[in-house]
């Protein structure tokens, strides 16, 4: 049997390797799929759900869906767009994203998102407006889960490649957040040279570098000259 | 039973923020008290709480919209001595104060134009329809573009240096996050000339108006105070770091060279039940004798002298129209604010010039502490950030005294003084009668959004109350 295999996304015929997921198939063929939990060096986990495409007219996430022969996938069709929205949106609503007054604003990757799906205002759904401490108690990091979008980013990097399981999910449905192993971030063995503290892991403002906020000027960040993208966006320049 | 009626000016018009004017008549229609009391109340000194000191400068700028730069830059200095700066890099101060240059400017430039020169040009009882800057636009076409081209040049000093018009983020605890490229620099030189040329013309309008309406301006809100402001120790006028200086209402030195950091000991707040907003004073002076005046009136009077060569010679004019003692004219700070228009104008000229902008020595730090007070002169007047910050780098303490806040009790003053003289006795209250009270309020360039730390247009609200407190008659403008 052929290690490489055929399909079509958007009508556009691609090749991907036996095995390769619709999304590492997408990206090495040069196709963008929209993505929040995924990043470069990381084991994919499909929670965010945002790389939700149609292969074969069935609802997949392309960062865990492996590529099929011969198979059709819908990305950038309204349908989808829909989608994505609408699920970026209630991530949103979930949290406290207050893009101005947050100093991952201009490398969220959340922002980007909201500005290239579209998302300009408020939208349907109401706020929860989670009210949870904010832990400080780290010298060099802080931990502000009001901003979290339990992308578990941060979870796998602990887990797998600094090897320390210091971020877990607690709780259940509507209350699971991030926690640390710990009663606080100071009582962990996380360290600021960590990949879970990369500001690259983080796709939010989550998990913040102490002291280094604001540092990078309006028109400088990492989404003020070109939209999230593929191979623009935190990871994509750091493979591990 | 004596029956008193009440007029309520509710919303306020062509000023920031949301409030009222409450006019208290006796049986024989003359004015027995009258308030300007501010509705609105927002609550950041409580919500801050908790955030980390970095934010603090991005955070506490959206009390206002106006004026945000004021409170960006208030807050960075008060975060620089919790991060142990006392004195920031060439670049970084130089490149603050050409960020604040900008916004005295525009803010200076639209209350002038956009929101006080209706009353100036057509009078303060005009036709209402008129009595605004569509109605300027359309009598005064040259004047107007003036205006507006002016506010975009402060407003794009503050892009180039903060990195938004609005809402920038480049001050940070310690210095800036930028310099200015030489690009923005030719950029901003096209049009300094020009600038120049029009702030001139902006302070020969105000100074004419002062002039030929000096009888107006000895008895509409005029009356004696004090007058605080930063001075730079050698006396002459620093809009963005110096020495707290406060005068008696004859000139005289009630306190000079006194290190910001330590207001609290010259200063104390008065809270009254009936205004979201606090009665500042003197603290020796005493809580009845004690308030005192802030702003560009302020700033002409407690300074000696003003560093550029073209508003220090009108600062001389300024102060030889009041025989060299203080000026205690509410119009005259019409005039006083065009002066600092020219003074700003002839400071970004220099930076500009200056080859330390494009420095790249931008951030420093130093041993952290607990404490932190900034102070800057806004375009309103003297605005005082206080925090404390404990050791995981979250905010504990904030108080924020506004400039506006400082001229409260000078304002219902101006209320009180100006409803005696044009509504006492009056039977019918017209527009033209109300507007001459908020032409009062208006004066102060007052920002009530700000000075309660409050969100939203700002309204005025006159109401008529009888002796039992029943409503008689109200007029309402709505801002919203």
């Amino acid at each position: 049997m052929s290690k490489i295999l055929k399909f079509e996304i958007d009508g556009v015929e691609i090749e991907a390797r036996r095995g390769q997921s619709i999304m590492q198939a997408a990206d090495d063929a040069g196709v963008y799929i929209p993505r929040l939990c995924d990043v470069e060096g990381l084991e994919p986990q499909g929670s965010c759900r945002v790389c939700v495409v149609k292969q074969n007219g069935r609802v997949v996430s392309a960062c865990t869906q492996p590529a099929i022969e011969g198979s059709q996938v819908e990305n950038e069709t309204e349908e989808i767009l829909g989608y994505r929205r609408d699920l970026v949106r209630m991530l949103y609503h979930e949290g406290n994203h207050l893009c101005p007054i947050c100093e991952a604003s201009g490398r969220c990757e959340l922002q980007a998102m909201g500005y290239r799906l579209g998302i300009t205002q408020a939208t349907k759904y109401p706020y929860l407006q989670p009210v949870r401490p904010v832990d400080a108690s780290h010298p060099d990091i802080v931990l502000d889960t009001n901003r979290c979008i339990l992308c578990g980013r941060c979870i796998r990097a602990s887990r797998d490649v600094d090897g320390k399981h210091v971020f877990e999910y607690v709780g259940r449905g509507i209350n699971k957040r991030v926690g640390v192993n710990g009663n606080r971030l100071a009582d962990t063995d996380v360290e600021l040279k960590d990949r879970a503290i990369d500001l690259a892991t983080c796709p939010v403002g989550c998990i913040i570098q102490k002291g280094q906020g604001f540092f990078a000027p309006i028109g400088e960040r990492q989404f003020d000259k070109r939209p999230i993208t593929l191979g623009v966006g935190p990871g994509k320049e750091k493979k591990t | 039973m004596a029956k008193t009626r009440v007029i309520e000016i509710d919303p306020l018009t062509r000023v920031e923020g949301h409030g009222k004017v409450t006019v208290h008549l006796d049986d024989n229609n003359n004015v027995d008290e009258a308030r300007l009391h501010i509705v609105e109340f927002r609550g950041f000194e409580r919500f801050i709480l908790g955030r980390l000191y970095w934010e603090v400068p991005v955070i506490v700028q959206r009390l206002c919209g106006i004026c945000p730069v004021s409170h960006h830059l208030a807050a960075s200095k008060a975060m620089d001595n919790i991060v142990g700066v006392d004195r920031l890099t060439p670049t970084a101060e130089k490149m603050r104060r050409l960020m604040h240059y900008g916004q005295i400017m525009q803010s200076n430039v639209l209350h002038f134009f956009h929101l006080s020169s209706p009353d100036l040009l057509f009078g303060f009882d005009s036709n209402v329809d008129k009595r605004n800057i569509f109605g300027i636009i359309q009598a005064y076409p040259d004047l107007a573009v003036k205006g507006i081209k002016m506010r975009k040049f402060g407003q794009e000093v503050i892009r180039a240096t903060a990195g938004k018009k609005i809402h920038g983020t480049s001050a940070i605890p310690g210095g800036v996050n930028k310099n200015l490229s030489l690009a923005e620099r030719d950029h901003l030189l096209q049009e300094i000339e020009q600038m120049i040329e029009w702030a001139q013309e902006a302070v020969s309008i105000a100074e004419g108006y002062c002039v030929d309406h000096l009888p107006l301006l000895q008895q509409f809100a005029t009356f004696n105070s004090s007058h605080i402001s930063l001075v730079r120790e050698d006396g002459a006028m620093d809009l963005y770091h110096g020495v707290l200086r406060a005068i008696d209402a004859s000139g005289n030195v009630i306190f000079d060279q006194v290190d910001y950091r330590n207001f609290n000991d010259y200063l104390m707040e008065e809270v009254r039940s009936w205004s979201y907003m606090k009665f500042p004073f003197i603290k020796r002076r005493g809580n009845l004798d004690g308030w005192y005046r802030v702003g560009p009136l302020s700033r002409m009077n407690t300074a000696g002298f003003i560093d550029t060569p073209l508003a220090d010679e009108a600062h001389q004019a300024f102060r030889a129209f009041s025989g060299g003692r203080p000026n205690q004219m509410s119009l005259a700070y019409h005039w006083a604010r065009m002066i600092e228009v020219l003074h700003c104008v002839e400071k970004i000229r220099h930076l500009l010039h200056d080859p330390d902008l494009q420095g790249s020595e931008l951030l420093l730090r130093g041993q952290r502490r607990e404490e932190g007070i900034g102070v800057i002169e806004a375009p309103r007047g003297t605005l005082f950030h206080h925090y404390r910050v404990d050791e995981n780098d979250q905010v504990t303490f904030c108080n924020l005294i506004v400039s506006t806040t400082n001229n409260n009790e000078a304002m219902n003053r101006a209320v009180t003084q100006v409803a005696k003289a044009h509504l006492s006795g009056q039977k019918t209250i017209t527009e033209g009668m109300l507007n001459q009270i908020e032409v009062a309020v208006r004066a102060y360039d007052p920002c009530l959004s700000c000075a309660t730390h409050a969100l939203g247009q700002m309204p005025l609200d006159v109401a008529l109350y009888d002796a039992a407190g029943q409503l008689l008659d109200r007029r309402l403008k709505d801002g919203r």
